[in-house]
């Protein structure tokens, strides 16, 4: 008798959901086997890592990452361009971090503009994401939904303070949404159905259950992230199956490892070698986890995790 | 199953009003009440009580039992308001509960008491650290308050188990896993040793109109487990006892008449035993 390999078969199946337009559109998710158990059961879409930019000069980023950028970063256009021509990137998300109120506070009307310009000069699909300022984010993404209309965008994040706006903006303007909760399955779980109830289809949502940086909490993301996932595929809860977004670059480059210069920690070798580093290994955390879709900074820690799933799919 | 009615509690406002004017009316209307609903014991919990928690507590056991005829469950991590509380109690209307001892060793004195008063005496199977992370976890340290039990001179038989029963909302594994321990505390001792639970805290954090569903099914699957006793709702509890048939046939596969009811129980049923994730609106999906 000859041996078979055993497979563990999965009731669920996470959901598919395209963004962008055209020869240029992604699709993510839609596996029924756990991340990258490819002998367990079919993974047709890998992971996607979208590249972050930013409405307004990064000036909190630190020179790592912010110098990859130097000469695109003063405006959203140039650097999408840069990102998606330079950088080939597959997907682009745009922060609009100028409207936060201690951060300019720039207005709505003004965010959409940006929105509309970005768009116009892309052809990979564009994420769109708010400041996190509840109240702010709810009237940003509203008018950012509104001026991507037809682009068939991720537009995110909505959470329990503020998600009944954005979740009609999304709605009204056909775009995917991203449901973020922090750190607990439970109101994870209850904001989709929240989202769901307003008549908004699970098929269009991606769940954000907030990440951490490695050494910061990761531990945290990577249980919830992986009963998330288990919840979809063995338990086949519907209400789990959107896939998961892990907003990985700006949990990274803020933690000390990669902020900190050799000068101020000189046993801790190379403070480039090592933020990238840094953001390379969160990100594949998060998609061993089960991520389906990447928020990166670090044009190498991009590469290195596109190696990595190249390798393992 | 004996029923420990929660009502009089420190976290209740009209209580702590109560307590703090020394106004006995609502407390013993309160007592009254859940005796009337079928409560067994009732509940006397003053929290920490740090200053002249004996003489509250005293009056508060005096005062009910001026009206019920009751046994007591003093409840409160204060030595000398246990104390007090336990020369006040009238065992003319059975033997007093005190809750608890424990693994910490702050808690350990408290069995002199059971022993000096004659009293039965909970064991909250946690330790000074953290809370337990399984049913063999809880059944260790229920081995070490059972062992020091016997030393302080309390008898098993006048030990009643606690497993500590977590939120749901937040700490959901923990369902079944003190299910588990209910059964597992049980084969500690022949006879058994008994068994108790703070019922309510297993919706503690839920929308309130789905509060007593989970307490309901949740009491009936710890009764099916050999649970001796319930600090809990008493109306619930009734309530409970009238519904166990279509839960255990719902629990033996069976289809029951009621569809709406089956869903209800089908539903909380599978949170309870972590089949599917807990949301707060569960019983709508």
């Amino acid at each position: 008798m000859s041996y078979v390999i055993p497979k563990e078969t999965c009731s669920g199946k996470v959901l598919s959901p395209d963004f962008g337009k055209g020869s240029k559109a992604v699709k993510i998710g839609g596996e029924n086997a756990l991340p990258f158990h490819s002998f367990d059961g079919a993974i047709p879409n890998k992971p996607v890592i979208a590249y972050e930019i930013q409405d307004i000069f990064p000036d909190d980023w630190p020179d790592t990452v912010k110098n990859q950028f130097s000469s695109v970063s003063d405006n959203a256009v140039k650097w999408a361009e840069y990102c998606q021509n330079e950088l080939k990137a597959q997907a682009i998300a745009l922060r609009l971090s100028g409207t936060h109120p201690d951060r300019g506070d720039r207005s709505p009307q003004d965010a959409a503009k940006t929105v509309k310009d970005v768009l116009a000069a892309i052809e990979v699909p564009l994420i769109i994401l708010g400041s996190n300022h509840m109240e702010k984010d709810a009237a940003v993404l509203v008018a950012a939904s509104e001026a991507a209309s037809g682009y068939n965008c991720i537009i995110g994040k909505a959470q329990e303070g503020n998600y009944k706006t954005i979740v009609a903006a999304a709605l009204a303007h056909n775009h995917k949404l991203i449901a973020m909760s922090e750190l607990d399955i439970n109101l994870a779980k209850q904001l989709n159905i929240l989202i769901t109830q307003m008549g908004f289809d699970k098929e269009r949502l991606l769940t954000d259950p907030m990440c951490s940086a490695l050494g910061y909490g990761i531990e945290y993301t990577y249980s919830v992230m992986e009963r998330i996932r288990l919840a979809a595929l063995m338990q086949n809860d519907a209400t789990m199956q959107p896939p998961i977004l892990g907003d990985v670059g700006m949990y990274v480059w803020k933690v000390k490892e990669t902020v900190a210069t050799e000068a101020e920690m000189s046993e801790w070798g190379a403070v480039a070698e090592r933020g990238i580093t840094w953001e390379a290994v969160t990100a594949t955390s998060m998609l061993i986890a089960g991520a389906n879709l990447l928020i990166m900074r670090h044009p190498k820690a991009v590469e290195t995790v596109n190696k990595v799933v190249e390798e393992l799919v | 199953m004996i029923i420990i009615g929660e009502k009089i509690s420190i976290i209740a406002k009209k209580v702590r009003e109560a307590m703090m004017k020394r106004d006995p009316l609502p407390l013993q209307e309160l007592a009254e009440r859940q005796w009337k609903e079928g409560a067994n014991m009732i509940d006397v919990n003053i929290g920490p009580a740090e200053d002249g928690g004996d003489e509250l507590m005293a009056w508060m056991v005096r005062a009910i039992q001026e009206k019920v005829p009751a046994p007591l469950c003093l409840d409160t991590t204060n030595y000398e308001a246990l104390e007090a509380g336990l020369k006040a109690h009238n065992n003319q209307w059975g033997r007093p509960l005190i809750n608890s001892t424990s693994n910490d060793p702050e808690r350990f004195s408290i069995l002199e008491l059971a022993a000096k008063y004659n009293s039965q005496i909970i064991g909250l199977t946690v330790g000074k650290g953290g809370l337990p992370a399984d049913a063999e976890e809880r059944a260790a340290i229920a081995a070490d308050i059972m062992a020091r039990a016997a030393e302080y001179g309390v008898p098993l038989e006048d030990l009643y188990l606690d497993p500590l029963v977590l939120q749901i909302a937040t700490s959901q594994d923990h369902a079944l896993k003190v299910i588990d321990a209910i059964k597992m505390f049980q084969e500690m001792n022949d006879p058994p040793m008994k068994t108790v639970v703070g019922l309510s805290n297993i919706s503690n954090g839920c929308p309130k109109n789905i509060r007593p569903i989970l307490n309901k099914y949740y009491f009936i699957m710890l009764m099916n487990a050999g649970l001796t006793a319930a600090i809990a709702d008493a109306q619930e509890m009734t309530e409970a006892i009238q519904e166990k048939k279509l839960v255990d046939d719902v629990l033996a596969g069976k289809k029951i008449d009621d569809a709406n009811k089956m869903a209800e129980i089908t539903k909380t049923l599978d949170v309870i035993m972590n089949k599917t994730l807990y949301a707060h609106s569960y019983l709508e999906m």
